[in-house]
């Protein structure tokens, strides 16, 4: 579905990580790998470190801690906020909302519309679209789109396929309209019957924790892990990102009249190194225009990993410069999404360790 | 080639016989990350770049297969 978006912008972004960080070489006996093979993939797949919430911490924790930063240092005026929606796979409670939860704990006011958002790898190009549709209301003026996971807390150690470049994380975007006529273009796509290729079984209603769910199965491969546990089917998803990312990037060029030299950045999701580079070439733009780092400096924090790599990468520069960035989002659904946006002069956009 | 890619082969997962005529990913001699590692050694070795297209099972499932997709990237025999 192609998508436009008029005079909408990104006034700031914050991302939230937690500072516990676990190194790959510290984690390697817990897999079937020799260590010859684990030091190859960590090569190849960009394995290196990863942030880690400490056991108990919520996405709800990560985000209250960057709200009150940006709160506390008049970065955001906790007043002007008319809409707050949630992304995230990680939810404190089947119910109530996060969202509501977060907007009580920071105290904002009533007249707010608070949304939780199930979605991952995709999620903060879903937000995005939300945001912006939001923003077409006349009483809507700023929406603060919130980005969060701690899904490490639902992979097993044990699970080579996950847990090395599993991560954790959150984002906090703030989103307005522009007072300069431009044009967001933007796409997404779904396909549901293929929803078991990333998916945490058990937990939810369809199949309730148990003693049985919570049982430590080997697989072919020799991963252990349990139906409460996040699986994922990699070689499927690698071969949907090959296939269906690229047409979707070159048609969303093509509608928006612009050049692959002229895009500045492919902020892409960061599932892991080795597929980026081979998105990178498949797309024909540069891999150092494509970054693939945040795997191996942060891990895949599902949909944050857009936000952590705008402001790991270019954080700096676009708090005073100009850049067309096109992000792109995949995995999880599944889905996968694109938004060509111009970045310019944010208010801020930096990282803070919870 | 053959016998380049049976080297690589054997490095990987060394405890396999690469020569036998089966399908390494059906037998579980490679899964996907042998692939993934697969992939980059041949690409350093024959100084090619496999497309991500043709990252598929069926192009490492025997050594003819990976020797006809090293022959699609202009590696001559």
């Amino acid at each position: 579905m192609n998508l436009e978006f008029k005079n909408k912008r990104i006034s700031g972004i914050l991302t939230i990580l937690p500072s516990r960080e676990v190194k790959f070489e510290d984690e390697m006996d817990n897999y079937n790998f020799s260590r010859a093979k684990s030091l190859k993939l960590k090569l190849a797949m960009g394995y290196n470190k990863h942030r880690i919430v400490e056991e108990g911490t919520c996405a709800s924790d990560l985000l209250v801690f960057g709200m009150n930063h940006l709160i506390n240092n008049n970065l955001l005026n906790k007043d002007d906020i008319d809409a707050l929606i949630l992304v995230t796979q990680s939810p404190d409670y089947f119910m109530p909302p996060t969202s509501n939860i977060i907007q009580g704990k920071l105290g904002l006011k009533q007249d707010v519309i608070c949304m939780d958002i199930n979605q991952g790898c995709a999620g903060y190009i879903l937000g995005l679209i939300q945001s912006f549709m939001l923003l077409d209301q006349p009483e809507i003026h700023k929406v603060v789109l919130l980005n969060a996971d701690v899904l490490s807390r639902k992979v097993s150690k044990r699970d080579r396929n996950s847990n090395p470049l599993i991560g954790d994380g959150a984002s906090i975007t703030v989103v307005e309209r522009s007072s300069e006529e431009c044009t967001i273009y933007g796409s997404i796509k779904m396909d549901g019957s293929h929803a078991d290729a990333l998916m945490i079984p058990a937990g939810a209603f369809k199949m309730p924790s148990s003693v049985e769910t919570a049982e430590m199965k080997e697989d072919a491969n020799g991963n252990f892990r349990s139906l409460d546990n996040l699986v994922m089917q990699g070689d499927d998803v690698f071969n949907f990102v090959q296939r269906e990312v690229p047409p979707m990037i070159e048609s969303l060029l093509e509608r928006a009249d612009v050049k692959k030299d002229d895009v500045d950045g492919f902020m892409f999701h960061q599932p892991n190194k080795f597929m980026l580079d081979k998105l990178a070439d498949r797309i024909g733009v540069p891999r150092e225009k494509m970054p693939s780092n945040i795997v191996a400096n942060f891990g895949n924090s599902s949909g944050v990993t857009v936000p952590i790599n705008i402001v790991f990468n270019v954080g700096e520069k676009l708090t005073h410069e100009s850049k067309m960035l096109c992000l792109a989002g995949f995995g999880v659904g599944l889905t996968w999404g694109t938004l060509l946006i111009n970045f310019s002069n944010l208010h801020f956009c930096e990282s803070i360790d919870y | 080639m053959k016998e380049k890619i049976v080297t690589i082969l054997n490095g990987l997962r060394p405890e396999f016989d690469f020569s036998q005529p089966v399908n390494f990913i059906e037998e579980g001699m490679l899964d996907s990350f042998d692939v993934i590692n697969l992939v980059t050694e041949l690409e350093s070795t024959f100084g090619i770049s496999i497309d991500g297209l043709d990252v598929l099972p069926e192009n490492f499932c025997t050594v003819d297969s990976i020797m006809n997709l090293l022959k699609k990237n202009g590696v001559k025999e």
